[in-house]
């Protein structure tokens, strides 16, 4: 309780009230854009927030992190185009309920899912707590070597497909935090005697570069699309908390497998998303509407995407780790306040802690409320040209990237990263491996250093219980991935040889080489003594 | 007709033949200057040599970059790529007019540049209706006075400023 009550006491100040409603209705708002996601968002104002308290800068950003899917079921259900990535799901049952005349009915299931999903994670999480604080100390640099590793895999795997290029932007986000002066032998590592690249790279110009930038160069160079929105008819704003009472189980089994998926890193809401519908679908009594809007499927997805956000910051919190690009954004919120997330913050600064997460909660019904009486207005929003969207994330990004340093080369390299992320988003390569990369190289790089100044053989860095746990996690996760991708390979082969008309083994093919030329010359001497033949015939 | 790896492929063709070469050449060319560019530090450990991390980081890139590229199902450039490489080219052009602005504002001021930039930009994306006008420079206006005199974040003041008179000076310094 005293924990509870001092967590309240960090809350009650005014420039924290005033940030939970700017990155509630911010985050709000940014979602029901398409074009401008979280991420945008975030790294545009991360700067900006450097000159605020930890508690009040990591508000507004948890704000938007956690509100913008909220906001971006709005265009998913009306015009069928997710305002954020995570929203895609829900355009499956939303957009059906919205062509059939019932867009108010969907959007009130979806906000009452989304609130419910927040606020079934934070209170997990709260409960969660002290288990975490428990658990939080058994972690040394060994093990925040090891789950920093298992971070980068998991991320690297879970691009199903794209692994290889996955792996590869990863391994050059390692590269890229290694360039600059290293610091234990004070030696210069791929700096080409350049002075700029002396400090290193900052991550912060990376991240506005890859996302921001490179989002104002997708949106300058595509057409305006033409919108046209729908009245808001069909039932009450209000009747999706009385219709999502009737789905407790798909509601809290949703939101369980976003509170799990959230807390791994690198898997995130795509995978809640897709267990939570599949496994409301297999267990619906009507499965046959999934995808004609189906209310069971709308909770699940928006459920389990809005359960991931609360989930989300423990590992950050807990270790450090951030697992996806928006958290590794906000760690660098963490640094530059001196607050190092890890262990030592669950020990020490709980009521921190427990304070971010009630402002999750008061984040949650600030928002519903917001939504709830703005929406009418709010889909005005959706109508934003796209081109002049981008013209104004290209001016945004400035504030970003020069604020940080008041430096023109860091323009120059976020303007190099802008022009990678846009050829990134060309080819449809992911760019998180690359921010996952830089932050967790850098992890890695500092906890292997330490461990290993503590151990005498590679195998003591497994001696201890929680080291071996996940090692044997990394292991399981390579060895599931090798085998799908031999299945993978497998089915590939099949499907070639069921669409191939000739074998392509090589005996067989000389073997039919040879009996095509015995066959030419076959016929090239039968004509011959054919024609020796009949002339022979002819002198008689 | 796309053959069943060329249709299980994640992603368009165009471009990933061209991305895949560069990424790869790049990676190699800075592989091998790992000599020069990094240092072996002796009485240290191997896990804490300074090279070990940049040759983990570009080792990875050159072996997952060369797979990548070896399972790709192409192996020609085709006119697609080419249009490709115009369309990553001509992004170049919006690059160019971000750095114009970042080199302006330390020299005519935040504000100035940013009502002039934003306008522009917009009139050269096309929209060159009375209300565009008029919403570009109420929205760079609200960025300006949002981020710098608000918010505080650290911008300096145009090197043209400094001809305005005392009290205006340190006002347009300060918040604009």
């Amino acid at each position: 309780m005293d924990l509870f009550l001092s967590a309240l006491d960090i809350l009650m100040r005014w420039d924290v009230a005033l940030a939970l409603l700017t990155g509630s209705v911010g985050g709000v708002l940014i979602g029901a854009i398409p074009g401008v996601g979280p991420a945008v968002a975030i790294a545009i104002l991360l700067p900006a927030t450097f000159s605020m308290d930890p508690i009040v800068g990591l508000t507004v950003l948890l704000g938007i992190y956690g509100s913008s899917m909220y906001g971006g079921s709005i265009p998913a259900i009306l015009i069928n185009t997710p305002g954020t990535a995570v929203n895609a799901l829900t355009t499956y049952d939303g957009y059906p309920m919205t062509a059939r005349g019932e867009p108010r009915r969907a959007l009130s299931l979806a906000y009452s899912a989304s609130f419910f999903g927040g606020i079934f994670s934070v209170i997990c999480l709260i409960l969660f707590a002290p288990v975490l604080a428990k658990i939080a100390p058994m972690f040394g640099s060994r093990e925040i070597f090891l789950a920093a590793l298992l971070g980068i895999i998991l991320v690297v795997v879970a691009h199903r497909g794209q692994a290889l290029m996955a792996g590869a932007l990863a391994a050059f986000g390692i590269f890229l935090q290694t360039i600059g002066m290293e610091p234990v032998k004070y030696s210069q590592r791929y700096t080409f005697d350049a002075p700029f690249l002396q400090g290193g790279i900052n991550l912060i110009v990376v991240v506005l570069g890859l996302f921001a930038l490179s989002q104002a160069f997708v949106l300058l160079t595509t057409e305006d699309e033409k919108i046209r929105t729908t009245r808001l008819s069909g039932g009450s704003l209000f009747q999706g908390l009385r219709e999502l009472a009737r789905h407790p189980r798909v509601a809290s089994v949703s939101a369980g497998f976003g509170v799990i998926m959230g807390m791994i890193p690198g898997v995130g809401e795509f995978t809640a998303q897709f267990m939570s519908y599949t496994y409301a679908q297999r267990s619906s009594k009507r499965p046959e509407d999934f995808g004609r809007g189906s209310s069971e499927g709308l909770i699940a997805a928006e459920t389990a995407n809005n359960a991931v956000p609360a989930a989300a910051m423990v590992p950050l919190l807990a270790l450090g780790i951030p697992g996806e690009a928006l958290t590794a954004m906000m760690l660098s919120v963490f640094y530059v306040h001196n607050v190092v997330p890890g262990p030592g913050l669950f020990q020490n600064d709980m009521d921190f802690v427990v304070a971010l997460y009630l402002a999750l909660l008061i984040l949650n019904v600030l928002v519903l409320v917001f939504l709830l009486f703005a929406t009418k207005s709010l889909i005005k929003v959706v109508k934003i040209p796209n081109r002049f969207l981008g013209v104004c994330i290209l001016t945004l990004s400035f504030v970003g990237v020069y604020s940080l340093r008041n430096s023109a080369t860091d323009c120059v390299l976020a303007a190099v990263f802008g022009v990678l992320g846009y050829i990134l988003k060309r080819l449809s390569l992911p760019a998180v491996p690359i921010i996952l990369g830089m932050v967790l190289g850098g992890i890695m790089e500092v906890k292997l250093r330490a461990g290993m100044a503590r151990v005498k053989t590679p195998l003591d860095m497994i001696d201890r219980p929680v080291s071996f746990i996940l090692f044997l996690i990394i292991v399981l996760v390579l060895v599931i991935h090798i085998r799908r991708v031999w299945l993978d390979r497998r089915e590939l082969k099949e499907a070639e040889w069921q669409s191939k008309h000739r074998s392509t083994s090589f005996g067989r093919l000389l073997l039919r080489r040879k009996s095509s030329f015995v066959m030419e010359r076959g016929k090239l001497q039968r004509a011959r003594r054919l024609k020796w033949y009949r002339r022979l015939t002819d002198l008689f | 007709m796309a053959t069943e790896r060329e249709r299980r492929f994640a992603g368009p063709r165009r471009g990933q033949l061209v991305f895949a070469l560069g990424f790869v050449v790049l990676s190699l060319l800075l592989l091998v200057q790992i000599g020069d560019q990094t240092i072996w530090a002796a009485k240290a450990e191997f896990f804490a040599q300074p090279r070990f991390w940049p040759a983990v980081g570009l080792g990875g890139m050159v072996a997952m970059g060369a797979l990548h590229l070896y399972r790709l199902p192409w192996r020609r450039f085709t006119v697609n790529d080419r249009v490709e490489l115009r369309r990553w080219a001509a992004v170049l052009e919006y690059a160019l007019w971000f750095m114009a602005y970042v080199l302006l504002v330390p020299v005519l001021g935040y504000l100035p540049v940013t009502l002039v930039f934003v306008p522009l930009l917009s009139w050269r994306m096309g929209y060159r209706s009375r209300f565009m006008m008029i919403t570009s420079i109420v929205f760079a206006v609200a960025v300006v006075v949002l981020f710098k005199s608000f918010l505080g974040v650290k911008i300096p003041g145009g090197a043209i400023y400094e001809y305005l008179p005392g009290a205006l000076r340190s006002f347009f310094i300060l918040n604009l």
